[in-house]
């Protein structure tokens, strides 16, 4: 037996292909996901040099960030975006990479899709050129998000070049309160750690308040690391992974299945592995929260008030929170509970799972959106739509006043026409509150899928806690 | 890729931190399908009114930064969305250096891939380099790839670290995947090994 290991080492162990002096590994990669926004100018280079596609049966592409999430039979409007999705078809078509078509009922945003074919699977690196991969290592493997020449670099060689993270160990352990869910518990760790709180590092989630949640929990968990700045976030697989992954299109079959269990069972992390940085948090100690500024690390609970910038000890800090302030159109001192809003988003890669809207309903249920709010809910995927209308949730929505819309990354980061008008402030279950996200001038507060649910019928910033 | 070997050029002085690729360029800019032509919307909505004239006090506006090829910014650059369009903005604009205390990994990784020379600091010393490329027209900086340093327009020299392989691919102008494609043999005979060990992670989505 070697030293222990920690799941982040056994999976980049298991992965080098070679090694350069400086300690350079050229890692490989078992699964590519590409969409439409950063993959135009890799074909562009592949073509221009004259290169093919690797391994086309391990990459999926899926068009999520352009599309509009009205009716799609007519079409994109937007020309550019018209453009780009195209390009992605055009480009799939010519490199033999699997594509799922807009029209197409697996189509959603990639980071969900990803998961729900099976095509995401325990022990694999991941990535794709799109920092919210990291919502993948909800399933114990590696994923991290790409930039263009990489996702080149992948397209051409299965491979990239990197160093080796470093390993934090962030563990929640004890019972969530009411009301608190796996987005408060992502948005909790990084207003503690700060937005470069992981730079360089892989941070693994472990204890048992994270055990005990679903997968789509788990997946909002690790969706979200990258806004703690690491590269990364893991959980160690366990049955809940397997059963989640049994008898999805793409993940093993028969014998094949017996074996990858056995091998993903080997893969969490050895007694006795040590971390570079660990935290521990109690789960009782967790609130729901909100933020109240413009990076995801002004976070608050939501019997808080919007903090004084003459309170922080940081000059710096200080600054950027006069700036926020500015921003956001608030008031030190303010109640959050105080705060009026204009829109609810409920949908993304963070939350737009079947849970989160199942979650979001349960709030809504024979309530009514405030007036004045306009509050959409958008499926993660066609199968998640799909989903919800079978278990009726799309008539509870709609039956309380809100918008019910195709699935896609809309309001997530607005490259649609589903945005923020300049000062309009909104309820959001994504991930991004930064400066002009949702739209020029907009503001946002991130909320867990049930607090925004609440939030729309309150027409304020609302504590869940008032409806459960 | 253009090679980085010297660099003298004006400085330009951004003292924000945690400045994100959002902020660097706005999603209505990612719908093009080429590299190049995102310079003149770099930092759009700090730069631009909403009716699409320039804001007079912001730093890129003001002569002579509209030359800058050099930006000096605060902790946490380039945090966020992993666009690469972020440092095709900056190439496009001119800039082929950021000089600031920390980086988010991804945007420090991709302005290596373009280029880019993105320089770690510690904070005194991005204080001292942010006040002098507040100097207008003596903002001019001198980067010094070759021997690892920054001087500034006092004369007084800095060193800084950089990752020796990426270094080399700089000063060299090299392109990672012809360099990788030479491993194919490794590539090759790493896919057989594991096709034995994990059959599963081959062909699933073909
Ligand atoms: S839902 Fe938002 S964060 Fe997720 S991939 Fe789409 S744009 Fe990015």
């Amino acid at each position: 037996m070697g030293n222990p290991r920690t799941l982040f080492d056994k999976i980049w162990d298991s992965h080098v292909v070679a090694t350069q002096e400086d300690g350079t590994n050229l890692l490989y990669i078992d699964r590519h996901m590409v969409h439409e926004v950063t993959s135009p100018q890799a074909f562009e280079g592949l073509r221009n040099s004259g290169r093919k596609v690797r391994a086309p049966g391990q990459t999926l592409a899926v068009a999520d960030h352009n599309v509009p999430t009205t009716d799609r039979s007519k079409g994109i409007e937007n020309e550019e975006s018209r453009i780009q999705v195209e390009t992605l078809v055009q480009n799939t078509a010519d490199f033999g990479v699997p594509y799922f078509p807009v029209e197409d009922v697996r189509q959603g945003v990639v980071h969900i899709v990803g998961p729900e074919q099976g095509f995401t699977l325990p022990g694999m690196t991941i990535v794709c050129g799109d920092s919210h991969t990291a919502t993948h290592g909800a399933f114990g493997s590696l994923a991290f998000g790409i930039g263009t020449s990489e996702v080149e670099h992948v397209l051409a060689t299965q491979t990239l070049l990197q160093k080796p993270a470093k390993n934090m160990l962030i563990t929640v352990e004890g019972e969530l309160a009411p009301g608190v869910t796996a987005k408060d518990i992502t948005m909790e760790i990084i207003g503690r750690i700060g937005t470069a709180g992981g730079t360089g590092y892989v941070i693994e989630y472990a204890g048992s308040a994270i055990r005990d949640l679903s997968m789509e929990g788990r997946m909002t968990i690790c969706n979200m690391a990258i806004e703690g700045g690491a590269r990364a976030g893991i959980i160690a697989p366990d049955e809940k992974t397997f059963a989640y992954v049994k008898g999805r299109p793409m993940a093993p079959k028969g014998d094949a299945w017996e074996k990858a269990v056995a091998y993903w069972s080997t893969l969490p992390s050895d007694e006795g592995a040590t971390y570079d940085h660990e935290i521990h948090i109690k789960a009782e100690d967790i609130a729901p929260v909100v933020t109240w500024g413009t990076s995801p690390e002004d976070v608050v609970a939501i019997t808080d008030t919007v903090p004084n910038p003459k309170d922080s000890a940081d000059p710096n800090k200080a600054a950027a929170m006069e700036r926020a302030l500015a921003y956001m159109g608030l008031t030190a001192g303010t109640p959050m509970t105080d705060v009026e809003i204009d829109k609810v988003f409920i949908g993304s890669c963070t939350n737009g799972r079947i849970e989160d809207l199942r979650a979001a309903a349960k709030i809504a249920e024979g309530q009514q959106v405030a007036d004045g709010v306009h509050a959409m809910v958008v499926p993660g995927s066609g199968l998640v739509k799909m989903q919800a209308e079978e278990e009726g949730l799309d008539k509870v929505f709609k039956a309380a006043g809100f918008d019910w819309r195709e699935p896609g990354c809309s309001m997530c980061l607005a490259m649609n026409d589903d945005k923020l008008k300049p000062g309009e402030r909104c309820a959001s279950t994504s991930n991004r509150n930064f400066e002009g996200r949702q739209g020029r001038d907009s503001r946002t507060h991130l909320v867990s899928p049930a607090m925004a649910a609440a939030s729309a019928i309150k027409g304020k910033l609302a504590d869940v806690r008032e409806f459960i | 890729m253009d090679k980085f070997t010297t660099l003298t050029g004006i400085a330009a002085p951004l003292d924000l931190i945690n400045i994100d690729t959002d902020m660097i360029i706005p999603k209505q800019f990612l719908k093009t399908i080429h590299r190049t032509g995102l310079g003149k919307n770099l930092f759009d909505e700090m730069r631009y009114e909403s009716d699409g004239s320039p804001k007079a006090d912001f730093v890129l506006n003001k002569e002579p930064y509209t030359g800058a090829q050099i930006l000096v910014a605060g902790d946490n650059f380039g945090c966020g969305s992993s666009r690469e369009h972020a440092p095709w903005a900056l190439l496009d604009f001119g800039i082929r250096c950021v000089i600031a205390p920390s980086f988010a990994d991804i945007f420090y990784n991709n302005c290596f891939k373009n280029g880019i020379l993105p320089i770690k600091l510690p904070r005194e010393v991005i204080d001292s380099l942010m006040e002098k490329a507040n100097r207008g027209g003596n903002a001019t900086f001198t980067i010094d790839l070759e021997n690892q340093k920054v001087v500034d327009p006092d004369g007084k020299e800095y060193a800084f670290d950089v990752d020796e392989f990426r270094r080399h691919c700089l000063l060299n102008g090299l392109d990672d995947i012809g360099l990788t494609l030479q491993k194919s043999d490794k590539i090759e005979s790493y896919e057989e090994a594991r096709k034995e060990q994990a059959p599963w992670v081959f062909g699933a989505s073909a």
